[in-house]
C-alpha cells in the first residue's frame, strides 16, 4: 500500500543549538541561589516543623549552632552533642565561641548577632536550655531556632 | 602576504553543553540552599546581671503551660493533649482586658509562662512555641489589618521604614518607648524532675 510507503520530506531532528544556552542559565541559577557547604555537620539533623517562621534579613549576622546526636556514635557516643563550626564543645565553651564569632563581625554590628539553633528533634531541653543560659551570658541574644515550614494545613 | 586559502575559521562547540552540565552536576551536588528560616526568639539578659527582685505577679495575668519529660502537656493547671488549642486559648486569655476574673487583665500585663522538664524534647517545645507566637503573630496582624504571613514579613525586615510603622503599631509602641502590646513570653529553666 502506497499509502505507507510514502515518505514525509520534513526534518524530524529537534534543534539543539539552544541546549548550552539553557543549561549554562540552570548552572548560573544554581550558582547564584546556593552557598557552598561550610562545615561538615557531625550530629543527626532532624529540623522540626513548625507554621510561624521568620526570615533572616543579614546572613552574615548569623552565626550557626548545631546541636543533636552524633553520627557517628561509636566514636562519640549517644548523648546529643553540640557543634560549633568543626567541633563538638560543652555548654561552658560557648561563651568563648560566640566572643570569637563576633570577633568576625565589625565593631558596629556586634550587638546584632543572630544565633541559628539547629536542633535535632529528638535533643532535650536540658541541653538547650544549657546553651540559652550561655547565650544570655554572652550577651548574643538574638536567637533563631530553625525549623521547617509545616507542609499541612 | 598572499593567503593561501580562505577558510572560515571555527571552534567545535558541540561539546559546550557537556561541559555545562558537568559544571551544573557539581553545582547542584556540593551546594545547600541556605534555609535561615525558624522561630525567632529574644533571649532575657544574662541573669547574673539582673537583680533579684521577687515581683509579684497576679496569678490572673499568668498562663502557665507546662510540659513533662514525658512531652505531655498541662495548661493552667488541666491537661490537654491537642497542642493546636493552645493559640485560641491564648487569644482569650490576652484579649480578655479584664473582663473574666480568672484572665489577664490587660495585654500589657499578660505572661506566657512557658516551663519545661529537661527531659522535654525540643519537637514539642518548638511546637508549643510555634503555637504561642502564631497566637501573638495572629492578633499582632488583626491589629493593623494584614494577614499573619505579611505580619511576619514586616517584622523580619524592619529597615523599611513603613514597615518598622506597621510593626511599631502592631505592637501599641508609644512614643515613650512603651509596648502596649508586648509578646510576654517567660521560657523558664526547665526542671529537673524526670530524667
Amino acid at each position: 500500500m502506497s499509502k505507507f510507503k510514502k515518505k514525509s520530506n520534513a526534518k524530524q531532528d529537534i534543534p539543539t543549538s539552544a541546549l548550552p544556552d539553557i543549561i549554562f542559565m540552570l548552572l548560573f541559577f544554581f550558582m547564584v541561589t546556593t552557598v557552598l557547604r561550610e562545615t561538615t555537620i557531625n550530629v543527626k539533623q532532624r529540623i522540626p516543623d513548625a507554621t510561624q517562621l521568620r526570615k533572616l534579613q543579614r546572613k552574615s549576622l548569623v552565626s550557626y549552632l548545631y546541636i543533636g546526636e552524633p553520627k557517628k556514635t561509636g566514636q562519640w557516643g549517644k548523648e546529643p552533642r553540640i557543634q560549633a563550626n568543626d567541633v563538638f564543645i560543652e555548654p561552658k565553651d560557648v561563651v568563648l565561641w560566640v566572643t570569637r564569632e563576633k570577633d568576625k563581625l565589625s565593631e558596629v554590628e556586634r550587638d546584632q548577632i543572630t544565633i541559628a539553633l539547629k536542633v535535632d528533634k529528638e535533643a532535650k531541653r536540658g541541653l538547650v536550655s544549657d546553651v540559652e543560659l550561655q547565650l544570655r551570658k554572652a550577651n548574643a541574644r538574638k536567637l533563631l531556632y530553625t525549623t521547617l515550614q509545616r507542609m499541612d494545613e | 602576504m598572499a593567503k593561501k586559502e580562505r577558510s572560515t575559521p571555527e571552534i567545535n562547540s558541540s561539546s559546550m553543553a557537556d561541559i555545562a552540565f558537568l559544571l551544573l552536576i557539581f553545582f547542584l551536588v556540593t551546594t545547600t540552599i541556605a534555609n535561615d528560616r525558624g522561630l525567632s526568639l529574644q533571649l532575657p539578659p544574662d541573669p547574673d546581671q539582673i537583680e533579684n527582685v521577687d515581683i509579684k505577679i497576679p496569678e490572673r495575668n499568668l498562663f502557665k503551660i507546662q510540659i513533662n519529660s514525658a512531652d505531655k502537656l498541662l495548661v493552667e493547671g488541666e491537661p490537654l493533649t491537642d497542642v493546636t488549642q493552645i493559640k485560641d486559648m491564648i487569644k482569650k486569655f490576652v484579649l480578655n482586658n479584664g473582663r473574666d476574673p480568672e484572665m489577664s487583665d490587660t495585654p500589657k500585663d499578660a505572661i506566657v509562662s512557658l516551663k519545661t522538664d529537661r527531659g522535654t524534647s525540643q519537637e514539642k517545645f518548638i511546637e508549643v512555641l510555634d503555637q504561642i507566637q502564631g497566637a501573638y503573630y495572629d492578633m499582632y496582624a488583626d491589629r493593623v489589618g494584614v494577614t499573619n504571613s505579611r505580619w511576619r514579613e514586616i517584622a523580619s525586615d524592619l529597615s523599611n521604614p513603613e514597615n518598622k510603622r506597621m510593626y511599631d503599631k502592631g505592637r501599641g509602641r508609644t512614643p515613650n518607648g512603651q509596648l502596649e502590646f508586648p509578646m510576654n513570653l517567660s521560657i523558664a529553666e526547665p526542671t529537673k524532675i524526670g530524667g
